[in-house]
């Protein structure tokens, strides 16, 4: 690891607005992250590879390759956080942009306190490892070891979807609204896009879950949220 | 039962018969044509019995002068020692019966008259077997008790009962003729029946009622075939309105021709393409409004998001600024929340104008919405001297609604109405019931002229226009809640009095899509409406 002992983490910003792309560097810089700038989508990949960001932002509307696009690939690889920096908040975009990999948005113009305090959220989780074991359905997981696995086999999870499946499991007997888990997943203070929630619960299911069409880790309380499943592994 | 199918027979033919024009004008015709066939038929039947009659009541009078001078013929041959007057009567009356009964016609003689008035039941009355006496007309009778002429009448033959001869119409002749014997006049009465006439009269009779309802069937199919040519390219043109009015706007009528019909269809046909054409044109202007917003959305954010970085930086940088400088930086800050606030109400506004407002909706809680927006503006009511209140009951008033947008509505209002109370307390009242959810924002500021309350929600629009918004609203927020209303089926609505303050109430229906019929809270705050 290159990071410097002051840094509290690395950044990749994709951004083709130059202003902006400098302006957001400054601000991170004042708030102790180390950052780099990729303005095309094309070489976003190539940079992500080379500058092993953890977390990176980025924006929809690229030269030369679609954000969307860059989100997919840089999702097949790994499971850094991306947060999308989106200009339009219109539903449909801000699906897309979540399905196809990103963990978090934020919608210009944004304060940059707003978008500081989304990416500490998602750089944070790295800061306490605890030795813990627990089961959900017919999973285990090791929260340590930041590892999920059905019958000895490993689960591939994003961490944002691996703190989504802790959080449900440390407490199976308690309904959580997606207001709740938005605030102590995402690390939102007020109550915003519930639609955050949705997709991720989707993305979730469609890893761990035998029929996705019929949840039985992740059950959905309608009306209410969500709630871990019963679990079905010996204590 | 039976009565209800009747009943819905009854029902179904009255449809058909308001829905048909085909029908009304078929039901129509063949009526007014039954009145002339009919009138036409009666005047032919009426002129053919007339001739008829007429025909035989000549010859019947005719027929009776040779058969009474025959008589009187064969009266002067005898010769005129014979007195026996009973055996003369015999002697003339039996011929004539017996020849006149070849003929069907019976005879009756009579007499004498003069002395007293005819009778026939007397023993001395001769007449043809069977005949039953009182088919002599009395009018008849009478009329020999002063003359000695030829007289006729209509009467109606009867026959007695054992001969079984149906009685028919006939003409009766009466004359009289003197008898050698005893030097008296005798009534001589011929009766012609008319069975001949009242068959040709029949057989007319028939002809023309066949003749007349094979024309009233001709009529109506002929009118059924006209209208219908008339009618199904109307009826067409009906089917084609109607799906035109669905949507599917490639529909066209068929031109068949170049009668008057297929101008209709053609005309019809260009109005349709004119609306599809300006549709068209509509459906493009507000795709390319909606590119134009998402545009300017994009292009105008990125920007305004590094002046709001910029703004930011210097903002926390400035305690170590000279006082002006610093003060700068703080302006900068609040007019750039300002600026946003405007933009994205812009936004949202030019989004509903192209109709790209969706709802995406659930259960939302009232109460909650009222509390959370309450609290979050607390702060902004304070700096004002505002205390905020909720008043609702512990159970959750529930709507099927877009949580993002109640919350705005309610935002909306709860801070309009901060601006607007002068420092006097305002409060929030949720209510609803099994139809409606409803919440209303009463204050007690400076409320609002006669009128204004029907343009509260106008775009831009100001109480008072020398009047400061302090808590940054942008002008829109009322015409944003309301077009949000709109979208939810909803009511918006306001109510206020100057010195009175004012009211402004969101009603939702309890389901989504349901009809809103009242609103849980009363428009009128009950406070007011007491003491007016």
């Amino acid at each position: 690891m290159t990071q410097g002992i002051d840094s509290l983490g690395r950044v990749l910003v994709i951004d083709d607005d130059a202003p902006l792309a400098e302006m957001l560097t400054i601000v991170l810089r004042q708030e102790g992250f180390e950052s780099q700038v990729c303005g095309r989508g094309d070489q976003a990949v190539a940079a992500f590879r080379d500058y092993k960001p953890d977390l990176v932002l980025l924006d929809l509307m690229l030269p030369g390759k679609d954000g969307i696009d860059v989100c997919k690939e840089i999702r097949s690889t790994s499971g850094v956080p991306i947060v999308m920096l989106t200009a339009k908040s219109d539903t449909i975009d801000v699906v897309v942009g979540l399905e196809s990999g990103a963990d978090d948005y934020v919608v210009k113009p944004f304060k940059p306190k707003e978008l500081v305090a989304r990416i500490r959220a998602r750089i944070r989780r790295l800061e306490h490892p605890v030795q813990e074991s627990l089961t959900i359905g017919d999973l285990a997981i090791d929260v340590a070891g930041h590892a999920v696995t059905r019958d000895g086999v490993q689960i591939n999870l994003t961490p944002l979807e691996f703190d989504l499946l802790v959080c449900l499991a440390r407490k199976p007997w308690q309904v959580f609204t997606r207001e709740v888990l938005l605030e102590q997943v995402w690390g939102y203070r007020h109550a915003a896009d519930t639609r955050l929630v949705n997709v991720h619960v989707q993305r979730l299911r469609s890893k761990i879950e035998h029929d996705p069409e019929n949840p039985e880790v992740v059950v959905t309380v309608r009306g209410v949220g969500y709630k871990a499943g019963a679990s079905k592994l010996p204590a | 039962m039976a009565g209800r199918s009747f009943s819905g027979t009854l029902r179904r033919g009255l449809t058909f018969w308001r829905r048909s024009v085909q029908a009304r004008v078929v039901a129509s015709t063949v009526l007014m044509s039954a009145l002339v066939v009919s009138v036409v038929g009666w005047f032919l039947l009426q002129q053919t019995r007339d001739g008829l009659v007429d025909a035989k009541v000549d010859r019947a009078v005719a027929e009776a002068v040779t058969d009474v001078n025959d008589a009187r013929s064969r009266l002067a041959s005898i010769p005129g020692t014979d007195d026996d007057a009973a055996a003369q009567l015999q002697q003339l009356v039996e011929p004539m019966i017996g020849r006149a009964g070849s003929r069907g016609v019976s005879v009756v003689l009579a007499g004498p008259v003069g002395a007293e008035p005819l009778d026939l039941d007397s023993s001395g009355v001769r007449y043809s077997e069977g005949l039953d006496l009182g088919s002599v007309p009395e009018s008849l009778l009478r009329h020999f008790d002063s003359s000695l002429d030829q007289a006729w009448a209509f009467t109606r033959i009867e026959y007695v009962e054992p001969d079984g001869r149906a009685s028919v119409p006939g003409v009766a002749v009466g004359s009289t003729v003197q008898l050698p014997a005893d030097g008296e006049y005798y009534a001589l009465f011929l009766l012609f029946p008319m069975d001949q006439e009242q068959d040709t009269l029949d057989l007319v009779t028939r002809a023309l009622f066949a003749a007349g309802g094979l024309l009233l069937v001709l009529v109506a199919g002929l009118t059924w075939v006209v209208t219908r040519q008339v009618v199904s390219p109307i009826r067409m043109a009906r089917r084609t309105a109607e799906r035109l009015a669905a949507g599917h706007l490639e529909e066209r009528m068929w031109v068949r021709g170049d009668d008057d019909l297929a101008r209709l269809a053609t005309s019809f046909n260009q109005m349709a393409s004119g609306l599809q054409r300006q549709i068209r044109q509509l459906e493009e202007l507000s795709r390319l409004q909606r590119r134009f917003t998402s545009d300017v959305s994009h292009e105008l954010r990125t920007p305004l998001t590094t002046v709001r970085m910029a703004g930011d930086v210097l903002h926390d940088a400035r305690d170590s600024f000279d006082p002006g400088t610093a003060r700068a930086a703080e302006l900068l800050q609040t007019e750039l929340d300002r600026f946003e606030g405007l933009l994205s109400d812009l936004l949202e506004i030019s989004r509903f104008d192209a109709g790209a407002a969706v709802l995406d909706v659930d259960d939302v809680n009232l109460v909650d919405v009222a509390h959370r927006v309450v609290e979050m503006s607390t702060p902004v009511a304070r700096q004002r001297g505002v205390t905020l209140r909720v008043t609702a009951l512990s159970e959750p008033v529930l709507a099927e609604a877009d949580s993002r947008r109640v919350e705005r509505i309610v935002r909306n209002l709860v801070n309009n109405a901060i601006d607007h109370a002068d420092g006097r307390p305002v409060e929030v009242i949720v209510h609803g019931d099994e139809h409606a959810s409803a919440v209303a924002v009463r204050d007690h500021g400076v409320g609002l002229a006669p009128g204004e309350a029907a343009v509260a929600f106008n775009r831009f629009w100001r109480a008072d226009p020398a009047r400061a918004r302090s808590s940054g609203g942008t002008g829109l927020g009322l015409s944003i809640s309301l077009e949000d209303t709109h979208l939810h089926g909803g009511w918006l609505q306001a109510w206020g009095v100057r010195g009175e303050g004012s009211q402004f109430r969101l009603t939702l229906p309890r389901r989504a899509g349901m009809p809103l019929r009242h609103s849980p809270i009363p428009l009128v705050p009950s406070d007011v409406e007491r003491r007016s």
